[in-house]
């Protein structure tokens, strides 16, 4: 056990681990002492000098070391002639702080006389204002009035973009240098920073493009004034007319815990828009941050390419009808296919939708898919995190391995939570054919050809080395791999291995250990838990259905197979928000309802099952996933369970043996977190959200057998000849998927080059960054811009998936120039 | 005359020349600590010596140099050269015309605390300073005085020199280690403090140009020889470079002690037209106006006696001012340099030296009432105490000392 130091604050005793700070000990006793710059989640600055103390030691004699006592007795204590920063002062056996005397009232309230000096007060029409630490601060312990003259207040630009994203108002900074720790401290993207001095001290961005990073959003919670904001909710709502609603980031596996800000919007008709998403405390998943994927995408809900009417296809074309005729079309068809209805999803669904649909499956005897680019969630549910997990709670000792896996790309805030654990001195393993963000923090990196994964984990078992002991000598063990080049048959071996693995080296089913996979879709795994498999040979299966029915899938996009596959399926039917390249076609399409329109649970990648409720009412013209599946079912005669979410997630956990026993509100209980943010509190206003609607519970492990090593198929390795590249599909967070393209928020950020090139081959073939190449596969040709990076290895060229490439696997290539040909034509 | 222990450039010409320091016997106290005294003996002679820190604080440099843990390494030190203080040019006169001297102290410095490695931080406007420097020290490197295994001893040595880019709180000196880090020139947090935890994180000893330059006469002549000039308290001799309205402005080598009289009036030759002598700023401009008064004239120049007046020795940048110069019009020069340098940190010197200039500047044009004399008084009392660093806290020490001596000088300007 840590040390422990006794110390009194305010005449209050308090006994806190050795080393906090002042002002935290001080909170634990529910004592405010203001600041601005200093965050938990930060290192100290101590710049604002708002959380001057008087603190006092007790006095040693010089001689003996033992402290000085007073005639009764007690210790003598020293108080220095300078009041001290609380935020910069570590607490120390015996001391006394005064945190509220006259003379530290004082102090207060001559520095935010100081700061408001040269602060606008704009508060009417900024959005901080309401949630602003400022603002609080200055009620609670401030001057009533300022002996600045108001004319001569220093003025500086109000709308600086720091990119496309984060706008910043120069005059309403503090220059508390959050945003900048956080950049540098907490995400290691320091691409933010202090110019020039003094007064004239402002924040600055210098990467191109402005504020390049995925967290940046970030920055606007904890700034402790207006001054960052977002350039969707600047001007955009004040905090009090909202209304908060919990729930769960659904666009990766991570699961980040959020708010959806909500208000009625008299320019939308009444209607009650979301305004902003935020950050919601859970220390076990995304404390309290998320990516900018996360708070920005959401505007794809608003998107007029929703679909709002069911369609029939009447010849060549898709019209709209009615509810009732679609629902009963459909289910004349799904009643036709009996036993040969393919079912196929995704995770962009809810454990309810996808549990309607396993038992529609179940009962025609069909066939249950999911659409996902990677497999092995069966082995993940055997060997998948359990019980007692946390990321942040891996340390030295603790082994991460990570394979075939972009992870900055692919899940932004498990790289964090990697990076952060590498940095507490766990041992980081990258195994990855081309160089990472996440590299930098690794202890080992192993670099492998692409199509090579299972042949290279095979190695990785047998080894005996630093990686092979590393993992058997851990405490913890956690496995992540991903979708870096590898498509379902790479993915499901990869997985045996690493399960097998884990197995192997005791850690199955420990506690922080076990497999984790990072999907695409915020609930592939759930999906897995549920049933759901991968179908390696897809576009045979659809081939040979009679009926389709495809739930939060698009297929045709992204294999012009399964295009090709659909075109002769039977007949098909697609519930989905847009007209995707799937449902147009589709004999009957059925628009669905947002995550943020719908109630819902989802297991994440750490298989933690989470709840997320509406947070603004749905489009008239809507019906939400398992409703519709329900509808058809029941107009088909075939009798399911459950009518609305309660009733479905109620039989979920009575049916599937890891959901067993758990009810909603284990899922929705509440524990106090640490840091203790409060945001309601005096300082950190604004800062996340406050977890008052539940962590999520962990699922416990599937039991069952896992395959041995020797019984993992090998996959026959490509050989790339001379005239050939291998196409890789890589995995980009900011892609053209179907709500990150309707949000329309992230247009700038999308990646520009579909391809990337080793330096070499781009001198092969005379190729500069941003030039046109055309790949041709099997005939079938692609183009795009292609980008150059000397981290990735030669002979291959990585394309970037959900970017219309239709690319699934490693697949050879013939690359061709089109000016170049032409003119050689 | 005294003895020059640092000027001795005026004594023998052409010094700044290798040729000539060596001839007049450079180096050789270089030569006997590597080649036969204990870093631990060079650690001795200078706490022996007494000699205090010429950067402003004096702070006992044997003393600073003891606080590096032997259990963390390497060592580094530093010169700080970014002679920044509105008044004081004795860095420069060293550096430009006694650089042997200060180089010899620096590499003596570096092998009391076991440092491979030293840097010389300049201020930008040094840039030639630091150009002949950089050709001193291969000259140096060339002959054998620095480098490795130097005078075939395990010890090696290498300097660099490094331009700040122009900012005063450079010369704070974790400011100057983040400088030399090569991040924004601000201060760091202390504890740690430098000794401990200073450049790259390292244990870091930091002396000023002058107190470097002693070295070579401490370590080459003994503590003993040192102590012959100055006083008990603080021995030795120091630069005073004396400004303002004096006949003969300049640098004086003088025995610390000596009286503010005999520096402005044998050495300066008394005031420009014999005008009466209104106040002393002791160290530039982060100085008290101290009156000019028969007994301030006769106060020695020692880091304690100072002191008594209300004032600190600083780095003895003497600013005469005579009966022609307005107090209030001095403060309004000395708020604008501080608010210009103030790096921006901490809030009370942000806010308040640019509060503290919009005030002077209504007082100056004539825009001001009575009130906003005490509205001044009392930002720079507000400011006290609560900065980050030393920098905010020195600006207030003028504006204070000035409305309490000088008052009638701001209300002749107030609004009419």
């Amino acid at each position: 056990m840590e040390k422990q130091v006794t110390l009194k604050i305010d005449g209050r005793s308090v006994t806190v681990p050795d080393g906090t700070l002042i002002v935290d000990a001080a909170k634990q006793l529910g004592i405010v002492i203001p600041v601005f710059c200093y965050h938990p989640k930060l290192k100290p600055a101590g710049m604002c000098r708002v959380c001057l103390v008087d603190v006092g030691r007790p006095q040693l004699d010089r001689a003996s070391g033992k402290p000085v006592l007073n005639e009764d007795g007690t210790p003598k204590i020293t108080f220095g002639p300078k009041l001290e920063t609380a935020c910069t002062t570590p607490v120390s056996e015996g001391m006394v702080v005064w945190g509220a005397t006259e003379k530290v009232m004082e102090a207060r309230k001559e520095v935010l006389e100081f700061l408001l000096t040269s602060h606008p007060l704009d508060c009417p029409v900024c959005d901080k204002g309401g949630e602003c630490p400022l603002q609080n601060l200055t009620m609670r312990f401030g001057p009533s009035e300022s002996r600045f003259e108001f004319d001569e207040k220093y003025h500086n630009e109000k709308q600086v973009p720091l990119g496309e994203l984060i706008i910043l108002d120069r005059e309403r900074c503090i220059q508390c240098g959050r945003c900048v720790r956080f950049q540098e401290q907490v995400v290691d993207e320091p691409v933010i920073g202090f110019y020039e001095r003094g007064r004239a001290m402002e924040i600055v961005t210098y990467s191109e493009p402005g504020f390049d990073s995925i967290f940046s959003g970030n920055t606007t919670d904890i700034c402790p004034v207006g001054a960052l904001t977002t350039a969707d909710f600047r001007f955009g709502a004040r905090p009090w007319e909202m209304k908060a609603r919990a729930s769960i980031c659904t666009q990766c596996p991570v699961g980040c815990n959020i708010t959806y800000n909500v208000r009625r919007e008299a320019r939308k008709d009444g209607r009650t828009v979301i305004k902003r998403v935020m950050p919601r405390q859970n220390e076990e998943v995304n404390e309290i941050w998320i990516c900018d994927k996360g708070r920005f995408t959401y505007h794809y809900y608003e998107s007029p390419e929703r679909l709002t009417s069911p369609l029939i296809r009447r010849g060549d074309q898709l019209v709209k009808t009615s509810w009732d005729e679609a629902i009963e079309y459909a289910a004349q068809q799904v009643k036709a296919a009996g036993s040969k209805l393919a079912v196929v999803t995704s995770g962009r669904l809810s454990n309810e939708d996808l549990f309607t649909l396993k038992q529609l499956s179940e009962k025609t005897g069909g066939k249950a898919i999911l659409h996902s680019a990677i497999s092995g969630g069966d082995r993940v549910a055997m060997a998948g995190m359990t019980t007692g997990s946390d990321l942040g709670k891996l340390s030295k000792g603790s082994v991460i391995l990570v394979f075939a896996c972009d992870l900055h790309e692919e899940a932004p805030i498990w790289w964090l939570r990697v990076k952060q654990a590498a940095e507490r001195g766990a041992t980081l393993i990258v195994v990855n054919p081309r160089n990472t963000r996440l590299d930098k923090y690794a202890t080992h990196r192993l670099r492998y050809a692409y199509g090579s994964e299972v042949s290279t984990l095979r190695t990785l078992l047998a080894d005996t080395g630093d990686i092979g002991l590393a993992v058997n000598e851990a405490e913890n063990a956690v496995f992540i791999y991903g979708s870096e080049g590898i498509g379902l048959n790479a993915s499901a071996g990869a997985a045996d291995l690493l399960a097998a693995w884990l197995e192997r080296s005791g850690h199955r089913g420990k506690a922080n250990s076990g497999l984790i996979a990072a999907w695409q879709k915020g609930n592939d795994q759930g999906a897995w838990e549920i049933g759901f498999k991968t179908d390696e040979h897809l576009a045979e299966t659809i081939s040979a259905a009679m009926g389709v029915y495809i739930t939060a899938a698009d297929p045709a996009s992204e294999d012009p197979e399964l295009k090709i596959a659909l075109q002769r399926a039977g007949f098909v039917i697609v519930q989905d928000l847009f007209l995707t390249e799937t449902a147009k076609l589709a004999d009957v399409v059925l628009p669905v309802q947002a995550v943020m329109e719908r109630e819902g649970t989802v297991v994440s990648g750490e298989r933690r099952l989470q709840y997320y409720a509406p947070a603004i009412p749905a489009p008239a013209g809507t019906r939400v996933d398992h409703a519709i599946t329900s509808a058809i079912a029941e107009a088909a005669g075939i009798q399911l369970e459950g009518n609305n979410a309660g009733e479905l997630f109620a039989q979920l956990t009575r049916e599937i043996d890891v959901f067993k026993g758990i009810t909603l509100q284990d899922v929705q209980a509440v524990h106090e977190q640490t840091p203790s943010l409060g945001r309601s509190g005096m300082y950190y206003g604004g800062t996340s959200y406050e977890n008052l609607e539940g962590l999520g519970v962990i699922l416990p492990l599937k039991v069952g057998a896992l395959p041995t090593p020797a019984e993992v198929i090998e996959l026959e390795e490509l050989t790339i000849p001379e005239d050939r590249l291998l196409a890789v599909p890589v995995t980009r967070l900011y892609d053209r998927g179907g709500t990150v393209t309707a949000s329309g928020m992230l247009q700038q950020r999308i990646a520009r080059s579909l391809f990337s090139l080793h330096p070499a081959d781009a001198e092969r073939y005379q190729l500069k960054a941003g030039e046109r190449v055309v790949l041709n596969l099997d005939g079938r040709e692609i183009e795009g811009e292609v980008d150059v990076d000397s981290g990735q290895p030669q002979g291959v060229v990585l394309v970037t998936r959900s970017m219309g490439a239709l690319l699934t696997a490693p697949v050879l290539v013939k690359l061709s120039v089109p000016q170049r040909s032409a003119v050689n034509s | 005359m005294s003895e020059l222990f640092l000027l001795r450039h005026r004594q023998i010409p052409g010094l700044n020349q290798l040729s000539t320091y060596l001839e007049s016997g450079g180096f050789e106290t270089w030569k006997k600590a590597v080649t036969s005294l204990a870093p631990e003996d060079l650690v001795n002679e200078v706490k022996a010596s007494g000699l205090r820190g010429r950067g402003g604080a004096g702070f006992p440099t044997g003393t600073k140099w003891s606080f590096l843990p032997n259990t963390i390494w390497p060592h580094y030190v530093v010169a700080n050269a970014d002679e920044s203080e509105p008044g004081t040019f004795k860095d420069r006169e060293i550096l430009e015309f006694n650089p042997f001297q200060f180089l010899e102290g620096l590499m003596l410095a570096s092998y009391a605390v076991r440092a491979h490695i030293a840097y010389v931080y300049l201020r930008g406007e040094f840039w030639q300073i630091a150009r002949k420097l950089d050709e001193r020290i291969a000259e140096l490197t060339s002959n054998g005085y620095l480098g490795e295994n130097l005078f075939g001893r395990d010890y090696s040595l290498r300097i660099y020199t490094h331009l700040g880019a122009g900012a005063y709180i450079c010369g704070e000196e974790t400011a100057l280690l983040e400088s030399l880090e090569g991040r924004l020139g601000q201060p760091r947090l202390r504890p740690p403090f430098p000794a401990v935890a200073g450049l790259f994180g390292l244990p870091t000893v930091i002396n000023n140009v002058e107190t470097l330059a002693n070295l070579p006469i401490i370590i080459g002549k003994g503590a003993a020889h040192f102590r012959t000039q100055g006083t008990e308290k603080s021995p030795g001799t120091k630069i005073f470079s004396l400004s303002g309205r004096v006949k003969k402005p300049g640098n004086y080598e003088l025995p610390l002690g000596t009286t503010f009289r005999e520096l402005i009036y044998k050495h300066g030759e008394g005031i420009i037209n014999d005008a009466r002598i209104k106040a002393i700023m002791p160290a530039g401009a982060s100085s008290a106006l101290i009156p000019a008064t028969e007994a301030a004239l006769d106060t020695p120049m020692d880091y304690e006696s100072v002191v008594e007046l209300g004032c600190a020795l600083g780095s003895a940048s003497v600013i005469i001012l005579d009966e022609t110069v307005s107090a209030s019009a001095l403060v309004s020069d000395t708020i604008h340099f501080f608010k210009h340098e103030s790096c921006g940190k901490c809030t009370p010197c942000r806010e308040g030296t640019f509060w503290m200039a919009r005030v002077i500047d209504r007082i100056e044009t004539g825009k001001a009432r009575e009130a906003d004399i005490d509205l001044l008084a009392g930002i720079a009392r507000q400011m006290q105490n609560k900065c980050l660093c030393a920098l905010g806290e020195f600006s207030t020490v003028s504006v204070l000392s000035a409305i309490e001596n000088y008052r009638a000088d701001f209300e002749a300007r107030l609004e009419k």
